[in-house]
């Protein structure tokens, strides 16, 4: 909280500062491309019949959505200064919340609604006990985590609820194709290109750099912080429901399983995008090369009859290299 | 077109299992209305049903946290139900095993008859049983098994190996029949670490052998829907052209269904496991790849408290020459396909 030691100048001038930042994701980002192609490479060589194909990419396309659509919210939470481990329980929850038999007897369009609503209102929860109720955000999400992970079995009875016939168009996201892509990839491509768009060109934004980087200057400089975290939370809480909506889509189903270790993968793909955990920087770009490159490490695993012991030990090893290659530009670009 | 028609067939089956799941949805109890598909066991022969000596059955079991744990529950409940001269005394379902071993220290405190116990685990409820067993109150133990052989009665649970084996037979004879050679044969796992799963896979690939055919990939996921679903898509991805898919558990075959769905596949034929009732009306609905699944039924806790009142009233089982009910019965794992599933359908439980 107290800042002599800060070298990031305050308030307004932090906004103006944001080109400079920016530059340094882009430069991250080239390591991050650098990897993928690299995965690609080794994809190429060791099935080179079955990897490349149109189908296999939107097979990691559909994979990707859904926890992709989450590490965009878990972005703005981190950028911001907190951390989110509640968002696989919330997706869960919602998932259960909108295919009870209450909710599909109203039809798709107020099934997706429900997710949205659940969704951020646990968001929304969580963003109150830290901003007003000053929880740490490690403990007041670790208690939604638990929570909302009992309230979905609950809810549920811990059975899987199957999407009735009635409520198909839902999962019509999932099995109807424009251009050969799943419809549910244009969700998470929109999320994607929303998310950016809020990060770079808004005040939003621009607040959120400032509260992350530091939050007392952020105060000086007349930023209502309480409030604006209180939205980040409700945000990330925002598209755990838009997730659920595209689990439920992908699966046919609502279940309190859902979701399981999201928050580890949605955090491990926001840190390799180069996010930093204390806040202040970071970018969506980033965050989503980081997931890809989780999504095509199984992918590859799989389509070379490798089993999930080895994709857990090399998912290890890359977010170990991958911070420890950020510490380094960090060093380098210091003045 | 066809996999459009497919996916209805699918949907519908699902409508029937979603209304089934009405109580689940609209209470927050544990499902134990006893009223609904309660599976009806067979009668016995030779006059073991007639009323005898009244018996007092004690019942402990995990919580439900898995459609097939609530189903023992509530088919433990309805076969106590069937009888007059049993009295069935559950305890509150835990899966807390400090709690489970009080729960059954109570039973015993409260001199029941018999005990039938499904353990969290059989290892740490071993004392427990054999305490149970020294106070000369005979112990029926569900599937997962005591260590120690002196702590139970009677042992009657399901087969891994054998599940594995059906499914291979399955697949072996119908990829024999189409005379396929060098078939691609993919297996999706539950929880790998879990002896069950490795018996499972065992089974499984003993059962090909015989047919010369071998697993041509292997893949684990948690038992869970959307694990199904990930692994299911990749592993589509990794083999253009399956010819059989054998998938552990029904549960997490529905995000598999869905995978398959997703990517227009229907060159295989899938085996399910375990014998829920959303794949029991999947089979039954034949268009769905989905063409059979071997069983790892539930109904063993109807038959576990058939025995414990059999055992408190000491009597034997009357089609067997014994005077005396057995040591330990395996069940084995039944293959359901289109030509029988009418027979399990009330015996399916909801996942």
């Amino acid at each position: 909280m107290s800042e002599p030691t800060t070298d990031r100048p305050p308030g307004k001038t932090a906004a103006l500062s944001l080109p400079s930042i920016r530059g340094v994701g882009e430069m991250r980002h080239l390591g991050l491309f650098g990897a993928l192609a690299l995965l690609v490479v080794v994809g190429l060589i060791t099935r080179p019949d079955n990897f490349a194909t149109a189908s296999n990419l939107v097979s990691i396309l559909s994979l990707a959505a859904t926890i992709g659509v989450i590490t965009v919210g878990a972005t703005f939470v981190i950028i911001g200064g907190g951390i989110d481990l509640s968002v696989g329980a919330v997706m869960a929850l919602a998932s259960v919340w909108a295919t009870t038999l209450a909710t599909q007897s109203y039809g798709p369009v107020v099934m997706a609604i429900c997710a949205i609503l659940v969704g951020t209102g646990a968001g929304l929860v969580n963003g109150i006990l830290i901003a007003y109720g000053r929880l740490v955000p490690f403990i007041a999400t670790l208690a939604m985590l638990v929570a909302a992970r009992g309230l979905a079995q609950r809810m549920s009875d811990r059975k899987t609820q199957l999407i009735q016939s009635d409520n198909a168009a839902l999962v019509d996201l999932s099995t109807t194709r424009v251009a050969g892509i799943p419809l549910l990839v244009y969700v998470f491509a929109l999320v994607v290109v929303l998310g950016w768009v809020l990060l770079n060109r808004t005040t939003f934004g621009r607040r959120t750099y400032a509260v992350g980087g530091n939050p007392e200057a952020a105060r000086l400089a007349g930023i209502d912080v309480r409030r604006h975290t209180m939205l980040l939370y409700a945000l990330s809480g925002l598209c755990c429901g838009i997730a659920a909506i595209l689990i439920m889509a992908r699966t046919t189903t609502g279940s309190s399983t859902h979701g399981d270790l999201y928050e580890l993968d949605a955090i491990a793909a926001v840190i390799i995008g180069g996010t930093l955990l204390t806040g202040g920087r970071g970018t969506i770009m980033g965050s989503i090369l980081g997931l890809l490159i989780f999504t095509l490490i199984t992918n590859l695993f799989i389509l070379n009859g490798l089993n999930t012991s080895d994709q857990l030990i090399a998912k290890g090893l890359i977010i170990v290299v991958a911070v420890l290659l950020q510490r380094r530009n960090l060093k380098e670009r210091a003045p | 077109m066809s996999d459009n028609v497919a996916r209805r067939g699918f949907l519908v089956g699902g409508l029937g299992g979603a209304v089934l799941l009405a109580s689940g949805c609209t209470s927050n109890e544990p499902a134990a209305a006893p009223s609904s598909a309660a599976p009806a066991p067979a009668q016995a022969t030779g006059g073991n049903d007639q009323p005898g000596t009244k018996v007092v059955i004690g019942f402990s079991a995990p919580a439900a946290d898995h459609g097939w744990i609530a189903a023992i529950a509530k088919n433990a409940e309805s076969a106590a139900k069937q009888y007059s001269d049993i009295e069935f005394k559950p305890v509150e379902p835990t899966n807390d095993i400090n709690q489970q071993i009080s729960a059954v220290e109570s039973l015993i405190a409260a001199k029941v008859n018999a005990l039938v116990i499904l353990p969290n685990d059989g290892q740490q409820l071993n004392q427990v049983a054999l305490q149970a067993t020294e106070a000369g109150i005979p112990v029926i133990n569900l599937d997962r098994i005591f260590p120690d052989k002196l702590a139970y009665r009677t042992w009657i649970g399901g087969d891994n190996y054998g599940m594995g084996v059906a499914a291979g037979h399955y697949i072996g004879t119908e990829l024999k029949s189409k005379n396929v050679s060098n078939p691609v044969i993919v297996e999706i796992q539950g929880i790998a670490t879990l002896p069950l799963t490795q018996d499972r896979s065992k089974g499984f690939a003993d059962a090909l052998k015989t047919y010369g055919f071998k697993v041509t990939a292997q893949q684990d996921a948690q038992f869970t829907v959307e694990t199904g679903n990930e692994v299911a898509t990749s592993l589509l991805q990794a083999h253009k052209k399956i010819d059989a898919l054998w998938n552990h558990d029904d549960d997490q075959g529905v995000g598999v269904l869905a995978a398959i769905k997703e990517a227009s596949r229907d060159e295989f034929i899938m085996v399910g496991g375990a014998g829920s009732l959303n794949a029991m009306k999947e089979i039954q609905s034949g268009t769905s790849v989905l063409k059979a699944t071997v069983t790892y039924s539930p109904t063993m806790a109807s038959s576990a408290i058939k025995l414990a009142r059999l055992i408190a009233q000491g009597k034997g089982m009357s089609d067997l020459v014994e005077n005396q009910v057995p040591q330990s019965i395996t069940l084995a794992s039944e293959t359901i396909t289109k030509d029988n599933v009418e027979k399990y359908l009330a015996l399916g439980f909801e996942s």
